[in-house]
């Protein structure tokens, strides 16, 4: 197996199961109290509306957005580190058939890996906050991801050419 | 078993998702707008225990869909990830025993998780000794759990692999030993779905999610002082309110359909890069099984194209979507046959030429 490939395969399943541990804690930890607490926060600001508190209601309110900003984005997250590792792993048995040097595609193997750790990354630190940075992190992950599978896509298209 | 396993939980979970959207999806998106316009009623009446029952309600429908999605998703993940781990086993250096026993425990979790999730929104918290996690939500975390045993199993057995730097063990559903254009054009076109799936999605969360989550709050905020207002009318008028719980929906729809296109896409794409790699399996003439490539992709580009469509088209957008769906079905039907008519033809050929 060479070495773009080895670096690929072997980081797809460790992402999947980074992917799924980090689903299994949130699911064990987080999910229940914050689903509660979405529920919650949205019945408490239409009950305080029906009650006449308007700026209870509007704090319950933004206690629902918010809440439901980092539920978004910590199921979002699950979900991209593992199809983000399946994807490493299916281009890992296909990258023979990428016809670029082994240089190159270890470059291309390294930027995905790069890309789809750091794009679920900058997701999940928008939770603590919403600065630029996690942004940034996030756009330089999925831009990494996308000239990668670009360049790949023309590295399959070459093969035909070539053979 | 890693493939029979993997290709009876796609396809169990295909069919799980059409049977959920045709009978449950929109008739619960319904309730749900009904339920949400009762509780802007019961804020005019100045009722809160009525809010608070109504919000119950579209919990429970909430949590129904949810865990039928979750389920849905799961069921079709853990297949995909069942098929590349059965593409990999080659490569996974551990004794045949050990491999048996991974993935059996990979497929067990597999089942449990999402069956188990379909089981929250039914069992409850029935018999928990928690106060608010229920027997079936630890049923499916213990799948995970097992789900997550076995893919370590297989990192560790990769990384022995790695180790010895054994050069001489291939896989011939991995080695390029045919490359046809059918095959090609599948690696290709996949790679170009994954592609346009990653672009969609990075414009979807530059631009439009915030707008969304900003509307979405907006338009709650909206019916609530819509509700407020009518609180001491004499005639009361609940137009405005019942116009923003419409609107509240269509962005649920646009959220929905951006992400279903999203998703669609780069599962097709990911599907078609498998099938590049069984082309050699497929017993068919070189231009049979090019004209189902281009029909397969041609309908993993129809679908997500006229999901994305649904709203402004309707339903003409809608059953061209069902078409492209339908395309794809064809073509691996066609594929499939193919596979079938092969009778033995490819291990003969490989083992002469061992």
């Amino acid at each position: 197996m060479s070495g773009s490939r080895k670096v690929l395969i072997i980081s797809g399943v460790a992402l999947a199961l980074w992917g799924m541990g980090f689903g299994l804690y949130y699911a064990l930890f987080v999910e229940h109290q914050t689903l509660v607490k979405i529920g919650g926060s949205l019945a408490t600001s239409f009950a305080d509306a029906a009650s006449g508190d308007v700026i209870a209601s509007r704090a319950a309110l933004q206690t629902y957005a918010d809440t439901q900003f980092d539920y978004v984005r910590s199921v979002d997250v699950h979900s991209h580190w593992i199809g983000l590792a399946m994807l490493l792993i299916v281009f890992g048995v296909a990258f023979d058939r990428v016809q670029f040097h082994e240089n190159r595609k270890l470059l291309l193997a390294w930027s995905l890996v790069i890309g789809s750790t750091m794009f679920p990354l900058g997701v999940i630190l928008q939770t603590l906050d919403r600065g630029l940075i996690p942004q940034a992190l996030a756009a330089i992950g999925a831009a990494l991801v996308i000239i990668a599978l670009a360049i790949i896509a023309l590295g399959f298209r070459r093969t035909e050419k070539g053979s | 078993m890693l493939i029979i396993g993997g290709i009876t939980l796609v396809v169990a979970g295909m069919i799980f998702g059409d049977v959920f959207a045709v009978f449950v999806l929109h008739q619960n998106a319904n309730r749900i707008g009904a339920a949400l316009m009762s509780a802007t009623e019961a804020v005019a009446s100045k009722d809160s225990a009525s809010v608070l029952a109504q919000f119950a309600n579209i919990g429970g429908m909430l949590e129904n869909r949810g865990t039928k999605v979750d389920a849905h998703v799961h069921m079709i993940d853990f297949g995909y990830l069942a098929l590349l781990l059965a593409l990999i086993q080659p490569y996974v250096a551990l004794t045949e025993f050990a491999r048996t026993r991974l993935a059996n425990l990979f497929l067990l979790g597999a089942v449990m998780l999402p069956a188990s999730v379909f089981l929250i929104h039914y069992v409850g918290l029935s018999y928990s000794p928690l106060s608010s996690i229920g027997w079936a939500s630890i049923s499916a975390d213990l799948g995970g759990l097992f789900v997550i045993v076995a893919t370590a199993g297989e990192l560790i057995g990769l990384w022995r692999h790695g180790r010895r730097n054994s050069t001489q063990i291939e896989s011939p559903l991995v080695k390029p030993r045919e490359t046809t254009w059918t095959s090609r054009t599948l690696l290709t076109g996949g790679t170009l779905l994954i592609l346009a799936g990653f672009l969609h999605g990075a414009f979807y969360a530059v631009v439009d999610l915030r707008n969304h989550e900003t509307q979405d709050q907006i338009a709650l905020e909206t019916m609530i002082n819509a509700s407020v207002a009518q609180q001491n009318s004499a005639a009361r008028n609940m137009k405005d309110a019942r116009t923003v719980v419409d609107g509240y929906g269509m962005i649920q729809a646009e959220k929905a359909v951006n992400i279903a296109a999203h998703s669609h896409i780069i599962e097709f794409g990911l599907l078609a890069i498998l099938l590049a790699f069984i082309q050699q399996y497929v017993f068919l003439s070189e231009r049979w099984r090019r004209g189902w490539a281009v029909v397969m992709l041609t309908g993993s580009v129809l679908l997500p194209a006229f999901v994305l469509l649904e709203l402004q088209f309707g339903l003409i957008a809608g059953g061209i979507a069902d078409a492209g769906g339908l395309l794809v079905i064809i073509a691996l039907i066609g594929m499939l046959v193919g596979v079938l008519r092969n009778k033995g033809q490819v291990a003969e050929t490989e083992g002469a030429s061992a």
